[in-house]
């Protein structure tokens, strides 16, 4: 299994993998929306927690159907099913692969963007949180996503279209404890909430990923 | 350990193409598949290899014994071919890759980009992961294209020393690969009947 993992992460490393895709879109929103929205601190900081949130969760979107559909291209999807490894394995695996690929680096990031925002300083530790506890059900509801449109040409619009209902659960609530954080409420309640998520996310998702899988390689 | 086919039927894309295939494959036995183009050969493999269901029929195999090789090397561009294949190893839980690089001829190749790679180099390559594997029953789909004819020779000469160590081989080709003692099996008279257009189809939803 580790031998995937680092497969996946040297690839995304190496000319074209895609690794640093996400994190410019990210950078990008971060400097464009000051230039577009204007520069008063107060409008700012009051947007920053969700237009952070969006930005990172549309970066996570970005790269998603590059989780299964290299490897269907090449056969490497064919064999993997064949390998001893349990599909569910693989589809964990390259979850992981792409959140420490995609969802970690817009973690670390997220404080410098915060500062382009004006985000008031007790919602940094808040920020980094959410999207530490956030990310990964991005991830794993993504892999979700790309296994069930493994097989189309093109499927990335219908991947959008698939996943970003179920996004909105972890946006909302993620967005929530980084903005009640800025304002210095209690954040326990969305925390909770988003944590449960993920958690379940994680635990259910690689099933169906990888039943979906089966039913999309014959 | 043996390959037991009994009675299988699949089906491409909800048509039934083949029935009633039966065959028995034991160590040291090499099975070829013939048949004209859509004939169901890829499917049949798929379906042995386990990728896809049977209609019916029975399958009889030792669980993870079957190496299955397709159309699609499964080599990923931006590693080298010793990285290629010390991936594949380890995914079986080999370790390390012995000489499947000398033996398929790659010796020279071994540290390069697998983008820079000729078609025959990158099908050499995806044989020689058949070796990292360490199962004993290869299904293999039309193994030699893009090979040049030195390279079929060298291929035949890996199959045979594999069936040597008791393994077994089920090919699908189209050319002659020089194995003497392999069997023949005919695809064309396990052709499918379609079912009759109409016969417990859409109108019986109605009535």
């Amino acid at each position: 299994m580790s031998a995937l993992l680092i497969r996946d992460l040297r690839l995304a490393l190496r000319a074209g993998g895609g690794f640093g895709l996400g994190l410019a879109f990210f950078l990008i929103l971060a400097v464009l929306v000051p230039l577009g929205v204007g520069p008063e601190p107060d409008t700012l900081s009051r947007i920053a927690p969700g237009i952070l949130w969006v930005g990172a969760l549309l970066a996570c979107l970005l790269s998603l159907d590059r989780i299964f559909a290299l490897d269907f291209e090449d056969g490497s999807l064919d064999l993997l099913a064949t390998a001893p490894l349990p599909l569910e394995a693989v589809v964990s695996i390259k979850a992981l692969a792409h959140w420490i690929t995609t969802g970690l680096p817009l973690v670390l990031l997220s404080p410098v963007l915060g500062l382009l925002l004006f985000l008031p300083a007790e919602a940094y530790l808040w920020l980094i949180l959410s999207l530490m506890l956030g990310t990964p059900a991005l991830s794993v509801i993504g892999a979700f996503g790309a296994a069930l449109t493994v097989g189309l040409k093109r499927g990335g619009l219908l991947l959008s279209l698939l996943v970003l209902p179920l996004y909105i659960p972890t946006l909302i609530f993620g967005a929530e404890v980084v903005s009640r954080g800025a304002q210095g409420l209690s954040v326990a309640t969305p925390l909770a909430l988003l944590a449960g998520i993920t958690a379940g996310a994680v635990a259910l998702l690689p099933f169906a990923s990888a039943l979906v899988l089966r039913i999309n390689l014959r | 350990m043996m390959l037991r086919i009994h009675d299988l039927s699949c089906a491409r894309g909800g048509l039934p193409v083949l029935e009633g295939v039966s065959f028995t494959l034991e160590p040291g036995m090499a099975m070829i598949l013939r048949g004209p183009n859509g004939c169901g050969k890829t499917t049949l493999l798929r379906t042995i290899a386990g990728l896809q269901p049977a209609r019916a029929g029975v399958i009889e195999a030792p669980a993870d014994s079957i190496a299955y090789s397709a159309h699609a090397d499964g080599i990923k561009a931006t590693l080298s071919v010793t990285e290629n294949l010390a991936f594949w190893a380890a995914v079986h839980g080999q370790t390390g890759t012995g000489d499947a690089v000398a033996q398929m001829n790659l010796a020279s190749l071994a540290s390069r980009q697998a983008q820079n790679l000729s078609a025959g180099q990158k099908r050499r390559l995806g044989l020689a992961r058949l070796l990292v594997t360490g199962r004993p029953i290869w299904v293999l789909d039309e193994p030699t294209v893009s090979l040049d004819t030195d390279s079929v020779v060298l291929f035949a000469q890996l199959v045979t020393l594999h069936l040597e160590r008791g393994g077994m081989a089920l090919i699908a080709t189209h050319i002659d690969l020089g194995l003497p003692e392999a069997q023949v099996f005919d695809l064309r008279p396990h052709k499918a009947r379609l079912p009759e257009p109409g016969a417990g189809g859409f109108d019986e939803a109605f009535l």
